[in-house]
This record gives structure tokens, C-alpha cells and sequence, in this order.
């Protein structure tokens, strides 16, 4: 239990300020930047990327699993908060105080809605704020389905402008990028600070009656964690970007896949804020930092699988009624999307390697529950009887001749559960767990394949292994005389 | 001198059916008893009722004049072997693990069990060689006396065989009941036996019980039951035995 407990603090790296960051490329930038600007202080910080979304990070800032991370004060008003503050520092700065987090830095731009159209249209136009599109009726508006059916989107700011186009469509938020590109469509929402707007030279148009929410970008910190040097660090930020630099960084990362932690680096050197050059991991020690933590992953839940599931397996063959329970409790565990269960672990574990090895541990139960259960059912009459008669007392007979019968079974149900447990950890990268999973999630975020399969072949492979080093365990661990004729118990 | 085994008055059920109603047999201490009976007469019930496998739901058995119950049942059966049709012969131990498990578990010195496996196996006339051999690579009549050797290994007061040779074929079949019985007469242990081949129960058995329907008919020698039958039912039983027409013809 102590080495577990030493096995994940390693993972969780103790003793560090913990920065994490959310599944989109500007608050993994953002993150990098936080972090290399604490250890540019001498504040030893560790970046948590990627995590799966802003309960998750506020949760675990809450519990204290996370010390920084960047957030905007429209989705702190929105989400976090559910509208009872409005999204001005001056209302949130009280709120957050009540949560024990505080303000560490307002880094100096926006990331809200706004209204977007080609550079070289709106100049023919005369078009700068969304109050100008009002002389152009005929303009043709592409919006992300997701800003259409918003309460606070399409429909609110039509109502507060009085936009008289009739041309309006849903797509796909990259979809209307391309029409915009190919001159099929005029004005699309985005965010203020997308890469594309560099990308495809795009002017934004300014909210001049202020109707969407304020998304300034400000870096949360947790009260119990912001030591005078971790402020001072943080305070070194503030208002140092804007939101053309944010962009360009953006674009950097997702357009031209230049890593983030590079990105951050150059940035933090051309501001002045940090000398040391980008030191970035080379492909091999990124390989064998994922495949640790990969196996840390599933060795740990394997072992408590093992250990919880076959005594469990044991029981459920001994007592029927209750066999039948724990037979259908551990199957409902199963069922459950692992999504959800790794979701649902963070209140009670954080996040990191332990909600995952949780998650993890209860997918690779049922295997091992049902393959000991099938095992020990499945010896036949006459030996069960052959057993008995012989006068041993029932522990001997269970370790010297029912486990040893039904091994083949059970070592089966291992194999199951490990593979299992193999592929669901690439899961874990979502709650900050590491893994095969965290190349994987950072190439669906780039549309990078190269990256994507950085992830997915590793961990196919180790599957594998896996695999392949259980049939050499049984060919060891499984009796002779059971080999001949496979898993039967004659 | 009480007997080795006193069944007083038992019963069983199985889900409603009654497998055996409200018995009494005494086995005699160094004889060989056999129960014979059609399938389903409750005889292999019986048997199981001896060495603690089936409970009675009424009456008592009695070992050595003490009740075997679900606690004592264990301790008892190290004074017992049983051996089953099939053998019951763990395929995962080699022949040496199987007959010699619960002797090492008793934590019998080494040259005391290579000793007896010596001398139970010149008994049975089974080679050395077949000691490393898994069951799964022995023909049926050696896992049979693999199995008879497991069963003598702790010298047993009471040698349980159930219907041992009914999965063979008749060369081997009377082999074995040759050896069954030149190892019941050397041994001088109190043996029972079930079969459903009155022949076989004739051959080895000093006394022979008649069961149908859970209750025994007749108790008695081969003599008893074929020249004395005490009702209609042993009679046909007797006469099923068919003879081969050895003489009649030139």
C-alpha cells in the first residue's frame, strides 16, 4: 500500500506547483507559459495538459490536486458560477475569493464570440463593428450550430442588433471557415483569438453594444497555493498579452505544429520574462515517460483487479445467491461508458494517475470475477467429490487443487482484464493521467496523425505484448496435465 | 464388537424424489459388502451417505461407533478412500501428486511414501514409470488402479468403490476384478462396493444388498439371493443375469 501510494506521488510529481490546462491548444500554450514562468522564478512547477474540461479543472483546483490554471471570466460566470456573477473582474474577483482561489494575473486579452469576416471584404465595405453589418442585408452568415442554438448566441444578438439578414446557415465550425475561404459565405462566428483569423487573414468585428460576455483570459490560482513567490511569478504576466500575440501563438501551434512548450518558450524570451531557451523533450524520453506512466497505470489496477477480483470470483462460487450479486454488480461496472467513470472519479479522487487507476480497477474486475467463478463452477461432479472425500480442510483443497483446476480459466480472465486495461488507459490522459493517451488526445486536438499514431501504435503494440506475455505465463503457470486438453476440467 | 459402519435408519430426498427411505445396514468389519440394485435404487446414495458426501435429511450414520457430521466428516475421511467411476483422477498433478497429495499435505517423511507407493503399486501391478505421467495419458483400467492406489495410500479402515469398473471394457473389466479381489483378501479391509452387475457383486462380495427403490430387499451371500430370493423382484433381478449358452453346442 505504501509503495502504491510512493508510485503515485511520483506520477502526481508532490511537491511542485501543479499548472493544468484544458483540451484546447491556447490553454495548453497558456499553461506552458504559467509553468515556464514559475520555473523562471525558481519555483519548481509541473504542467498537467490536456485535462478533460473546466469542471474537471475546477474541481481539482478545489481540492488542490491543481494550484494554477488559465481560465476566462465568461465561463466563470457562465459554468462556473451559473450567471449569479457577471462576467466583469471587479463581480468574479468576490466570488472566486469565496472559493479560496484568487485572480493570479489578467494576461491582457479577450477570448470571446465575435463576428469575423475577410480582411480584403470588410475593407470594400467599410465594415469595423457588428453595427455596420446592419446597411448589408445581403451579406451571407455561416454560424457553428452550436452558436445558432445557443440561448446567448445567434438568436440574443439578432434580437440586440436587429440584423436584417435572411441568409443564415448552421455548419461545422471548420466547414464555414472554408466558405469564408472560398467567398460561398460572409461572416461567421469565432473566437476572438482563433488561429484561423491569422490563417485566413480575417478582420473581427467589435461588439459595439457590448452583447456578448466579456472572456478575458486571466490565470486562476488557488489561495492556499499562492506563496509571495508564486504571486510574483504569476504577477510578471499580467496584461503581457495581448490578443494578435495570442493569435499568433495559437496559429503557431495548431498551424504549424510548432510544439507548445517551444511556443511558450519564444514567447516568454521575446517578452523578456524568461532566458533560458526551449528545452523540449526529444521524441525518446516523451516514448518512455508515456510507456511508464502507461505501465504504471495498468500494472496498478491489474494488481487490485487481481487481488479484489479473485477472492471476489471465490466467494461468488462458494455462495450462489451472492454470486449471482456480485456477479451482476461487477457486470453494471462494466456497462458504465469509461468516460463517465473516469468523469465521475474526480470529486472523490482528483485527478491524475488515481482516478484512472479507479476507473481502470473496476473496468478489469469483471473479467477477473467471472473467469474464477466460471473456473471453480466449472469443475466437474466427480472431481469436486474425489475432492472432498480426501479429508483436506477446504482452504487446502481450494489452494491445492480447485484454484490450481481452474487456473487456465482465471489466467484467462487476467489476460482479458490486462488488455482491457491496456486500451481504456489511453483514457486517462483526459484526467491527467499520462499515458499512450496524451500523444493521442494531442493529435485529435491538431488534426496531427503523425502525433495521433505516436499514441494509438505504442499502445496497440504494448496490447500485444500483453497478450503475447500472458501465453508464455500460462504455458508456465498452468499445470501440464491441463494443457492437453485446454481449460476443461475433466 | 460394533460395526465399522451403522447407517440408522436414513432418508433422503432429492428435490421431492426420495433416493433412499428410512434405512438401516450395518457393515461387518473385513468383509467386502456390496450394494446391488437397477439404476436409481439409491445405491450410490448410500455409499455417499458413508463417507459424509450426501447427508441424510433423517436418521444417522455412525463410523466406529461415532456420528459422522458436516465437523467431524474430514478428520474421518483420512481413515477412508473412495473410488469413483471415472477415477476422479485431478488432471492438473501427475500420478505420483495425485496418490501421494495427501500424504505430503500430512507431512509423511519421503522414503515412508516412496515405500508404500512401492508396495501399492506391485499390488495393483502398475509400473514406476507411470508416476510422472499425467491421468490424462494413462488408459482407463490404469487410472482405475492409479486411483485404487490413491485410495489405499493413508491404509484406510474403510475402502469405499463406487461402480469402479463400469466404464470399462470386459477384458480389462475382469482383469481388475481379479486384482480387486486378490487386493480386497490381502489387505483384510472392510471394503463396499457398488454395482449394478450381480455377476461382479457374486465375484467379490461376501455379502451382497439387494437395493430398489431406496429400501434394501434382501441382504445375504450370492447363494442367498439366487436360491433363496425373498420376493418376485429379486428373483427377476437374478434371472436378468443372462448365461452365455457355453456347452450347447457340439
Amino acid at each position: 500500500m505504501r509503495a502504491c501510494l510512493a508510485v503515485l506521488g511520483l506520477v502526481l510529481g508532490a511537491g511542485e506547483v501543479r499548472v493544468g490546462s484544458k483540451g484546447f491548444t491556447e490553454s495548453v500554450v497558456l499553461g506552458e507559459i504559467a509553468t515556464r514562468a514559475l520555473a523562471a522564478s525558481g519555483v519548481p512547477a509541473a504542467h498537467v495538459r490536456e485535462l478533460g474540461g473546466t469542471r474537471i479543472l475546477w474541481e481539482a483546483l478545489q481540492r488542490g490536486d491543481l494550484d494554477v490554471y488559465p481560465e476566462y471570466t465568461g465561463t466563470l460566470a457562465e459554468e462556473i458560477f451559473s450567471g449569479r456573477v457577471r462576467s466583469t473582474l471587479d463581480a468574479i474577483r468576490p466570488a472566486l475569493a469565496a472559493s479560496g482561489v484568487e485572480v493570479g494575473a489578467v494576461l491582457g486579452f479577450s477570448n470571446g464570440y465575435a463576428l469575423g469576416m475577410r480582411q480584403p471584404v470588410a475593407e470594400r465595405l467599410g465594415i469595423r463593428r457588428f453595427s455596420d453589418l446592419l446597411r448589408h442585408p445581403e451579406l451571407r452568415f455561416a454560424f457553428s450550430n452550436e452558436f445558432l442554438d445557443r440561448g446567448d448566441g445567434w438568436r440574443a444578438l439578432q434580437r440586440a442588433y436587429g440584423f436584417p439578414q435572411k441568409d443564415v446557415r448552421g455548419m461545422d465550425h471548420d466547414l464555414a471557415y472554408r466558405g469564408l475561404e472560398a467567398g460561398a459565405v460572409d461572416v461567421t462566428d469565432l473566437y476572438t483569438t482563433d488561429a484561423e483569423i491569422r490563417a485566413l487573414g480575417l478582420r473581427v468585428l467589435e461588439d459595439d453594444r457590448r452583447h456578448f460576455p466579456d472572456y478575458q483570459a486571466v490565470l486562476l490560482v488557488r489561495t492556499g497555493a499562492a506563496t509571495p513567490q508564486v504571486r510574483a511569478a504569476l504577477a510578471r504576466l499580467e496584461g503581457r498579452i495581448s490578443a494578435p500575440e495570442m493569435v499568433a501563438m495559437n496559429a503557431r501551434a495548431k498551424l504549424d505544429h510548432v510544439p507548445e512548450a517551444r511556443v511558450a518558450a519564444e514567447y516568454l524570451q521575446g517578452a523578456g520574462l524568461a532566458s533560458a531557451p526551449a528545452q523540449l523533450p526529444g521524441v525518446v524520453d516523451r516514448f518512455l515517460k508515456n510507456l511508464r506512466d502507461h505501465l504504471v497505470l495498468v500494472a496498478v489496477s491489474l494488481a487490485g483487479a487481481v487481488l479484489i477480483g479473485l477472492p471476489l470470483g471465490i466467494l461468488a462460487a462458494r455462495r450462489a445467491r451472492l454470486g449471482q450479486a456480485v456477479l451482476g454488480a461487477v457486470g453494471i461496472l462494466q456497462t458504465l461508458p469509461s468516460l463517465a467513470l473516469l468523469v465521475l472519479m474526480i470529486p472523490l479522487l482528483g485527478i491524475g494517475a488515481r482516478p484512472a487507476i479507479a476507473a481502470l480497477f473496476l473496468y478489469g474486475l469483471l473479467p477477473v470475477v467471472r473467469n474464477t467463478h466460471a473456473g471453480l463452477t466449472g469443475i466437474s461432479a466427480e472431481l469436486r467429490e474425489a475432492a472432498e472425500a480426501l479429508g483436506l480442510s477446504r482452504w487446502t483443497r481450494l489452494v491445492r487443487i480447485d484454484l490450481p483446476l481452474a487456473s487456465p480459466s482465471i489466467l484467462a480472465g487476467i489476460q482479458t482484464s490486462a488488455v482491457i486495461c491496456v486500451g481504456t488507459a489511453t483514457l486517462g490522459a483526459l484526467v491527467g493521467a499520462g499515458g499512450f493517451g496524451q500523444p493521442i488526445l494531442t493529435g485529435i486536438r491538431l488534426a496531427d496523425v503523425g502525433l495521433l499514431l505516436q499514441g494509438a501504435v505504442p499502445a496497440a503494440l504494448l496490447a500485444l505484448a500483453v497478450q503475447g506475455a500472458f501465453e508464455l505465463l500460462g504455458w508456465w503457470l498452468i499445470p501440464r496435465g491441463l494443457r492437453f486438453s485446454g481449460s476443461e476440467a475433466r | 464388537m460394533t460395526p465399522l459402519v451403522l447407517l440408522d435408519g436414513v432418508s433422503r430426498a432429492f428435490g421431492g424424489a426420495m433416493a433412499v427411505y428410512s434405512l438401516t445396514l450395518e457393515v461387518a468389519r473385513g468383509r467386502t459388502t456390496v450394494l446391488v440394485g437397477p439404476s436409481g435404487s439409491g445405491k450410490s446414495t448410500v455409499l455417499r451417505m458413508m463417507v459424509g458426501l450426501v447427508r441424510p435429511d433423517a436418521g444417522r450414520v455412525l463410523f466406529e461407533g461415532r456420528p459422522l457430521t458436516e465437523a467431524s466428516a474430514p478428520a474421518e475421511r483420512l481413515r477412508m478412500g473412495l473410488v469413483l467411476q471415472g477415477g476422479g483422477l485431478f488432471p492438473h498433478l501427475t500420478v505420483e501428486g495425485n496418490v501421494a497429495l495427501v500424504a505430503r499435505h500430512l507431512g509423511w517423511p519421503e522414503p515412508r511414501i516412496q515405500a508404500r507407493l512401492d508396495a501399492l503399486l506391485g499390488r495393483v501391478q502398475l509400473p514406476r514409470a507411470v508416476l510422472p505421467r499425467t491421468p490424462a495419458e494413462l488408459s482407463g483400467g490404469q487410472r482405475q488402479r492409479v486411483s485404487l492406489v490413491r485410495a489405499l495410500m493413508l491404509e484406510p479402515a474403510l475402502l469405499l468403490l463406487d461402480e469402479p469398473l463400469g466404464a470399462l471394457d470386459p477384458i480389462i473389466r475382469s482383469e481388475l476384478q481379479d486384482d480387486l479381489k486378490a487386493t480386497f483378501h490381502a489387505l483384510e479391509t472392510t471394503v463396499v462396493l457398488v454395482t449394478h452387475d450381480l455377476a461382479e457383486a457374486a465375484y467379490l462380495g461376501d455379502t451382497l444388498v439387494l437395493l430398489r427403490d431406496g429400501r434394501i430387499v434382501q441382504e445375504g451371500t450370492a447363494a442367498d439371493l439366487v436360491h433363496r430370493p425373498a420376493d418376485p423382484f429379486v428373483e427377476r433381478f437374478v434371472r436378468a443375469q443372462r448365461a452365455l449358452p457355453l456347452g450347447a453346442q457340439e
